[in-house]
């Protein structure tokens, strides 16, 4: 009888579970009339992942970082660019097939609701992928029922409901368990606590990391909330406008962020401290439209710091500390920034 | 200060009848509000603070809705004012502003129009005159190349620059009483603080009563004198910021601050609040919470808590809080700073 196996470690701890090179993503639009453009929704993204760690994502709405984790998925076909997972090409001959690829990582997304399939009962829809793999039907629904228990619902009392019948949190986690049904090794969550009230998202994260623990995952994990990022990640990479702007272990980024426009995020939380209020917007305006991104270096149009070579140049990702990487001309020695002149806005 | 405060709700109850079940939404509420006072309702979804906030206006769907209780906004009493008196009182006394811009905005016309449409409804004043003030207000709400964006129609501008053009929209009467429903849930991190700085400084300019509801305790945190905690359609605990904040009464309350990710929870557990609210279709005794709370006894179960009053400024509802020393009057719940 056949049955799922947890894929082996191949290429041993030392080699990235996923290696993303020069990852990019443009989207045709405009029409006959204006003529051809390209939204460069992701440009140039490169990023590696350890085994057993979990790389947050953050940036703003547009920045692509749901463009990135659909190219990771294989979801849509990348303009440029190569995956490399555990030491193979994903979807190339002599790689891993994508089949293969795509049972080993799973997906997570924001809205609960409508990544399940609203008419299957939620046994069925965490079996299901199991069977698409050969699975014989009932021995998949005993492990959807396993794994409901796993993420905390009572199979007894729910694995008979439909969609409709749970709520936001609750859907969430059948969608955990839906991911883990194919024994995947890395999971990427899109937004995954975003649509969640506080006291839920606290249950959802305290049970990610439960899983993480319990299963060995690895976690691509999606956030505009800087706080769960914080929260979760071991190292965490902040995307501005489709490229990086920085990239660095979790503690280097949030205690001593190198990027103007990280510095900026951090400081644009809420201060939950009513007796010392921001008085300042530490940033003004809105990201540009990634149709039309400034030249040079793209944060520039909102940086207090632009000069004249941040508009001819765009700046490389480089290292400025240990495992720690910003893409800023201000930060990086010898980048011809200190001689540059200040922008005349 | 001087006679009525500006928002009086007793008792003031929204149920919404449908053929399966009745909801009671808000379950009896008292809450008072001075002249520019800014309070924040925090709850999370299905607390009833949304509904609370539409009952003001009455704009929760006619025919649907049953609402008892007194309820008066700047003299003009909510429950029995004639419809057509209420759409004087709606815009003019009273505005609000949504979570979501593009759907609260009229994408047919431009932002200038809609404005101006707003100044020549309540004020009376010519089209000429209308557009000067509208450009005027784009210019207080700080939306950059303001003339140009009085021709821009609402999908041609950025989720900032849209909210920042419907709050140019609801303070063009210079409102006693402006209500926001969540305005920066739906926008970024860099562009939420720059909103909410901007509605502190037009509260301040204008003089504005404000009720901001939010889920978010940081948002709170930014912008509100007082907060009010709802649960299950009823306020659980209710203070001064700073109070509330420092120091929660309430295990609702403090269970969401417990909940709440910040920088320093690395790590850690987050700890939670077991379970999930009440269906509000079956009517309850006792408290709401108790279900879910670690500390509740039988006398929990067995009435709803009455407000205990431990602080200047405080309420709370629950029997395990102690009444402070300092003398308050019973029927004021919220007493003012």
């Amino acid at each position: 009888m056949p049955e799922l196996e947890q894929a082996p470690d191949r290429g041993g701890p030392a080699q990235p579970l996923l290696i993303v090179k020069g990852l990019a993503k443009h989207f045709p639009i405009g029409s006959v009339f204006r003529g051809r453009q390209v939204v460069r929704a992701v440009d140039g993204l490169d990023l590696t992942i350890a085994k057993r760690e979990t790389l947050g994502i953050v940036g703003e709405s547009g920045c692509g970082k749901s463009t990135a984790s659909r190219l990771i998925m294989s979801l849509i076909a990348p303009t440029a660019g190569e995956i490399v997972f555990d030491g193979e090409h994903v979807g190339t001959a002599g790689g891993i097939s994508l089949k293969e690829y795509r049972r080993q990582v799973q997906m997570v997304f924001q809205d609960s609701y409508s990544s399940l399939n609203p008419r299957l009962t939620i046994e069925e829809s965490i079996a299901y992928g199991p069977r698409v793999h050969g699975i014989p039907h009932a021995k998949a629904v005993a492990r959807a029922k396993e794994l409901l228990e796993a993420v905390g619902l009572a199979p007894g009392q729910y694995a008979r409901r439909f969609p409709h019948e749970l709520s936001g949190g609750q859907r969430q986690r059948v969608n955990i368990a839906r991911a883990l049904a194919l024994l995947p090794r890395l999971i990427i969550l899109d937004e995954p606590v975003s649509a969640l009230d506080k006291s839920v998202e606290a249950q959802v994260l305290n049970l990610l990391l439960d899983l993480k623990e319990q299963f060995g995952l690895t976690y691509l994990f999606i956030s505009h909330d800087l706080n769960v990022v914080e929260h979760v990640a071991d190292r965490v990479l902040v995307m501005y406008l489709g490229k990086v702007a920085e990239v660095g272990p979790g503690d280097a980024i949030f205690r001593r962020p190198a990027h103007p426009y990280t510095s900026a995020l951090l400081a644009s939380r809420p201060s939950m401290d009513p007796t010392r209020r921001r008085t300042e917007p530490p940033l003004s305006g809105d990201p540009p439209n990634p149709i039309d991104p400034p030249s040079g270096c793209r944060f520039r149009t909102r940086c207090a710091l632009a000069r004249d070579i941040c508009a001819n140049s765009a700046p490389d990702l480089a290292e400025i500390g240990h495992a720690h990487s910003a893409a800023c001309h201000a930060v990086v020695p010898d980048s011809g920034y200190a001689d540059s002149r200040r922008m005349v806005a | 200060m001087t006679g009525q405060p500006l928002v009086r709700a007793r008792g003031l109850r929204v149920s919404f009848i449908s053929r399966e079940a009745t909801v009671t939404a808000v379950n009896g509420i008292d809450l008072d509000l001075d002249e520019g006072e800014v309070l924040c309702i925090l709850g999370e979804s299905g607390s009833g603070k949304s509904v609370t906030l539409r009952a003001l206006l009455r704009l929760n769907p006619k025919g649907k809705t049953v609402m008892t209780g007194a309820l008066a906004v700047a003299g003009h009493d909510i429950m029995t004012i004639p419809d057509g008196r209420l759409s004087a009182v709606r815009g003019k006394v009273v505005s609000m502003i949504f979570q979501e811009p593009m759907t609260a905005l009229d994408p047919v016309f431009t932002i200038g129009y809609q404005i101006a449409e707003t100044l020549i409804r309540h004020e009376g004043i010519s089209r000429r005159e209308a557009d000067r003030r509208a450009l005027e207000l784009l210019e207080l709400v700080q939306i950059p190349s303001a003339r140009r964006r009085l021709g821009a129609y609402p999908h041609e501008l950025s989720g900032g620059l849209r909210q920042r053009a419907m709050i140019a929209m609801a303070i063009s009467c210079r409102p006693k009483l402006l209500l926001a429903d969540e305005p920066t849930t739906a926008l970024d991190a860099t562009v939420q603080i720059q909103i909410l700085l901007l509605l502190r400084s037009l509260q301040q300019e204008l003089g504005m009563g404000v009720i901001f509801v939010t889920h978010d305790l940081g948002v709170a945190g930014e912008i509100a004198d007082r907060i009010a905690v709802m649960y299950a359609g009823r306020i659980v605990e209710l203070g001064s910021t700073v109070d509330v904040m420092r120091q929660p009464f309430h295990p609702y309350t403090q269970g969401l601050m417990g909940a709440t990710v910040h920088s320093g929870t690395r790590g850690k557990r987050l700890t939670t609040i077991p379970g999930a609210p009440p269906d509000l279709r079956f009517p309850f005794e006792g408290c709401a919470f108790a279900p879910r709370c670690s500390h509740a006894s039988d006398a929990c179960r067995e009435s709803m808590p009455a407000f205990r009053h431990p602080g200047p400024g405080r309420a709370v509802r629950c029997i395990r809080v102690e009444d402070a020393e300092i003398k308050h009057s019973p029927k004021r719940v919220s007493a003012m700073a």
